[in-house]
């Protein structure tokens, strides 16, 4: 029992596989800077001085925390129609449920950097009449940033990876492509090894150019 | 004129139940050398750090140039302050601070450090921040570690940029907090010297040390903290040389006991 590899139906394929990078692309793009920039929004909100602005913080991290993404794509996709009349397209949906549970899982993490931050920092920066907001940009956030970096990059993985649970509302991205194509010529061995290949291949490199960028902020060690 | 450039009025400061310390008045006039002297946990630290208002003093004002900080505010019956943050900031430019631990920015480097302030609060132009900023540097004779980061400088030189860093922002006013107490005995001479510089100069400063010798030298006046107050204050021969009153004797004796 040898099988024989055939690729060549994904040769033929290959606008439809380029059709789902650039669809996993684009889902990732907007993701991650929603995902971690609005994260940074939840975490700031947690350590406000008006208690609804840190319920509503502690609320949304634990409400998007402890639910699944699938669960949230599906329910923004079905469900919140049938609440509201909006349209959602399943951009939009994977949209929400990624960047949504991805700013809760970040949120925590900007938490624990910025409360690494030696107290003297913040007294220091006031102590030249620096205000809250002046210290948090210029002095505390630069360095809490720096020493969370490792964790961001680990949610910027998951990110890229969370954007095939996309497909399940029929978005156009790597694994969609693939499983049509799979479905069509009874090559699943080929396409998914393909489509991990290719994941591989995306993801790596950005993984090393948050290294570099480590090493970059690392200078003034 | 006779107005002084700083009043501590009626001061208290408790943390939870514990009092730290109450009723403390206190007039620094233009040009005064305030030295504060006392046991560990007398509350020399917590008094400088409300100068500035690190910490909040639980009752009393702090008056500045004839103008109280904070505005009075009727509450629930009972007459509170309340310190809005711009009044704060404003405040804190006049009254500079340099802190045990140094607390320079790692990520910036010592020019970054000195600019800081001048760009970020006084809105200064870089290029104007930057002369300044290493003329600074040059008075605490660090001009050639203006691009250093402060990880590759040693103590005495830390604490000097942060010195530069508080004259930069020209304040009426310096609050020293135990500036020589985290450095290598072989370190002090080099900080000391430098505030011993901008005591000359005349500058208003108030110093919190363990340096009983150089608050000798360098105090205008000297206020011993104990029992929650200050406990005994005069000029540096009257409360180092000659104290009155028994803690301040029994404190200086102990100082004294391996003097040489």
């Amino acid at each position: 029992m040898t099988y024989r590899w055939d690729f060549t139906p994904l040769l033929d394929n290959w606008q439809a596989l380029a059709m789902g990078a650039v669809g996993t692309l684009r889902l990732f793009a907007v993701c991650l800077v929603l995902g971690l920039g609005f994260g940074l929004v939840v975490a700031l909100a947690r350590r406000s001085r008006w208690r609804a602005a840190r319920w509503f913080s502690i609320g949304f991290i634990e409400f998007f925390r402890n639910t699944p993404v699938l669960v949230q794509i599906l329910w923004f996709y079905f469900a919140l129609p049938m609440l509201v009349p909006v349209e959602i397209t399943p951009f939009t949906a994977a949209i929400l449920g990624i960047s949504l549970n991805s700013a809760a899982y970040s949120a925590e993490i900007y938490r624990a950097g910025i409360q690494s931050i030696e107290p003297g920092q913040w007294e220091a920066a006031r102590a030249i009449g620096m205000s809250g907001l002046q210290t948090l940009r210029r002095i505390v956030l630069p360095q809490a940033l720096r020493r969370v970096l490792p964790a961001l990059t680990n949610r910027g993985i998951e990110i890229f990876k969370m954007t095939t649970l996309a497909s399940v509302v029929a978005y156009i991205e790597l694994l969609h492509q693939g499983r049509l194509i799979a479905s069509l010529n009874f090559n699943p061995l080929e396409v998914y090894s393909v489509i991990g290949a290719l994941f591989f291949l995306f993801l790596y490199p950005l993984v090393r150019a948050t290294y570099a960028l480590e090493r970059r902020l690392a200078r003034s060690d | 004129m006779d107005t002084p450039l700083l009043r501590l009025a009626g001061l208290d400061k408790r943390f939870g139940e514990r009092a730290v310390f109450s009723g403390v008045d206190l007039d620094v006039k233009r040009g005064d050398r305030i030295a504060i002297i006392g046991a560990s946990g007398s509350g020399k630290s917590t008094l400088l750090r409300c100068i500035n208002f690190l910490e909040h003093p639980d009752a009393g004002r702090v008056i500045l140039n004839g103008e109280p900080v904070g505005a009075e505010r009727q509450r629930a019956g009972a007459t509170g302050i309340r310190y809005d943050e711009g009044s704060l900031n404003r405040l804190r430019q006049r009254v500079g601070m340099v802190f045990q631990q140094f607390n320079l920015f790692p990520h910036m480097t010592a020019l970054g450090n000195v600019m800081e302030g001048l760009v970020t609060v006084k809105r200064m132009a870089r290029d104007d921040a930057a002369r300044l900023g290493l003329a600074e540097l040059a008075r605490v004779g660090l001009a050639d570690k203006a691009e250093a980061y402060p990880a590759h400088l040693s103590g005495g030189q830390k604490q000097r940029v942060a010195i530069a860093r508080a004259l930069a922002m020209e304040p009426e006013i310096l609050l020293f907090d135990e500036p020589t107490s985290a450095l290598d005995p072989a370190l002090v001479g080099e900080v000391l010297d430098a505030i011993q510089t901008l005591a000359a100069e005349g500058r208003t400063m108030i110093l919190v040390t363990h340096e009983i010798g150089f608050a000798y030298h360098m105090a205008t006046r000297v206020l011993f903290l104990a029992e929650g107050g200050i406990y005994e204050q005069g000029t540096p021969d009257e409360v180092l040389k000659a104290p009155r009153r028994p803690l301040t004797q029994a404190f200086i004796a102990g100082h004294r006991r391996f003097s040489f």
